[in-house]
């Protein structure tokens, strides 16, 4: 059984464009803890997807290693590269919904990827879609859905093969206040009810402020600082936690709704 | 005028028409057949191939896609003859529509192959990506997520291919192929029967039109179905 407790050793990423060569990832280390839920938050180019994705691999990493519990990721074969990716689920900022699929189908995928029997998927599928309450949807494709609902589809694919990890990448970007709310409970809700280790990239304060309890600040390829969020808050370090946290407090002013704005 | 439309509409033209047709249908669905099976494999080879692929093989890749290149680049009329004396060795004959059905499969399945690479590389690259994520092996990705998203455009490349098949039958048909290109040679040309070539022309016409007809409509059923148009 895979540890959902994740460290990130030394991780450069170095991506070669013609004779260009970019240091993208510089030297990284961060432990995210079994059952945290962990915000990187950062500016734009900062590198925060290339990180999460050399989590589960969809990039290579240069140099450094990650290790999940006392396995090191770098060390796996294919076929357990494969097995591995199964208990890790991703939600995508652009959802990445197969179109050929109907709801019910593009959550039963990874269920039939990892080889499951006709009633477990149906069991597992018809569970899953009420958890995130979209079940009236499950014959519908994906063209005739809403985005929230899209996004809720995604979160039911990532979470389908009882993950022990979740990597939510810009998750409520393209979400409404009220949309984006919703998910995020339901991640927190998942989180405390399965105790799945969360890791969600948002370029929004006010998302790591409700969802998470540990945060790290990325800069240009760089951890500026992590920390608790509590303690990040109260006293930021680093550049770009403080431009954000101004900025925050600046769209709070012009926020008569009360404080909500920019979930 | 009359006259003339009655001769092409007549029983002794389409006693020469009907069965050249049935010879050109022969030809052309094995032909095809058997060009949609090393096509979708070849274009997919390709694809995973790539060096972006989901299987990188970068010398693999090129020299493959040079031979293919090479064989596309040449004209059909001189691949038929090329591979005529293998049509021989595995059909065991070298004239009429069986003999044929190797030299025009070898014509078409390069230019199918990159019809199938190029409609498997319009798949988004993010759904590829999340199929990965989800821990998805490689044939996994190619039957449950490349294919069936590719398929409406799979479909209509696949018309096209019919139709191009059908005007190289016409072309093997002068080199003793038999179908409607060697009677339109035959009869048409050589004969100056223009009743006959305007029957053949009919039929032609007919045929192209139905499967073009025939092709759009199923793949937009497929795209309404998926309500992406
Ligand atoms: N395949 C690639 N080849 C070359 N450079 C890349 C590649 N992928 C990402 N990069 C570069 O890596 C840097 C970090 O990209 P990344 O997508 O991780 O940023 P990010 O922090 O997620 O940004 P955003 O908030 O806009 O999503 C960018 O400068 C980008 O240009
Ligand atoms: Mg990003």
């Amino acid at each position: 059984m895979l540890s959902s407790y994740i460290e990130i050793k030394n991780v450069s990423k170095k991506f070669k464009n013609h004779n260009q060569e970019f240091d993208v990832l510089k030297d990284i280390n961060l432990e995210i803890q079994k059952g945290d839920i962990f915000g990187i938050i950062g500016f734009s180019g900062a590198g925060k997807s290339t990180l999460i994705r050399c989590i589960n691999r969809l990039e290579t990493i240069s140099s450094g290693t990650i290790n999940l519990g006392n396995h090191e990721i770098d060390k796996f074969s294919k076929k357990e590269m494969n097995l591995y990716r199964q208990k890790i689920g991703m939600i995508f900022q652009h959802f990445n919904l197969f179109d050929s699929r109907t709801v019910y189908d593009n959550v039963a995928f990874p269920l039939e990827v990892s080889g499951k029997s006709k009633q477990e998927i149906k069991k597992r599928v018809i569970e899953i879609l009420e958890l995130v309450s979209i079940s009236d949807k499950k014959d519908f494709y994906p063209g005739q859905l809403s985005v929230g609902q899209k996004q809720r589809v995604g979160i039911a694919r990532a979470l389908a093969n009882n993950p022990c990890i979740l990597l939510s990448d810009e998750a409520t970007s393209a979400l409404d206040p009220v949309t984006s709310l919703s998910v995020l409970d339901l991640l927190k809700d998942i989180n405390k009810k399965l105790g799945i280790t969360i890791i969600l990239i948002t370029h929004s304060l006010d998302v790591i402020k409700y969802t998470c309890n540990n945060m790290a600040v990325l800069e240009d390829g760089l951890i500026a600082e992590n920390g608790s969020v509590r303690k990040i808050f109260a006293k930021p370090s680093s550049e770009t936690a403080k431009v954000f946290i101004k900025n925050n407090s600046d769209l709070a002013k012009f926020d008569y709704l009360g404080g909500s704005y920019g979930i | 005028m009359t006259e003339f439309l009655a001769q092409v509409f007549s029983a002794e033209v389409w006693g020469y028409v009907l069965p050249a047709t049935w010879q050109t249908v022969y030809m052309t669905a094995i032909s095809t057949t058997i060009t949609i099976c090393f096509g979708l494999l070849f274009g997919i080879l390709l694809y995973i191939t790539d060096k972006d692929g989901l299987h990188p093989s970068p010398i693999f890749n090129k020299v493959f896609g040079a031979i293919i290149n090479s064989v596309l680049s040449l004209p059909s009329m001189i691949v038929i003859l090329l591979f005529l004396p293998l049509s021989k060795m595995i059909v065991g004959v070298s004239y009429g529509p069986k003999a044929f059905i190797v030299s025009l499969s070898i014509v078409c399945i390069p230019i199918f192959s990159r019809m199938v690479e190029n409609s498997v590389l319009e798949v988004a690259k993010g759904k590829v990506e999340a199929a990965k994520a989800m821990g998805a092996s490689n044939l996994d990705i190619i039957f449950k997520v490349i294919l069936p998203e590719a398929l409406p455009t799979l479909i209509r490349n696949f018309v096209v291919l019919t139709i191009t098949l059908i005007s190289i039958t016409a072309i093997a048909g002068s080199f003793g192929a038999g179908g409607l290109g060697e009677l339109a040679v035959r009869f048409g040309y050589n004969r100056y029967r223009s009743d006959i070539l305007v029957a053949v022309i009919i039929v032609l016409l007919v045929v192209v039109e139905c499967l073009q007809f025939f092709g759009a409509f199923i793949s937009k059923k497929i795209l309404k179905k998926r309500h992406l148009v």
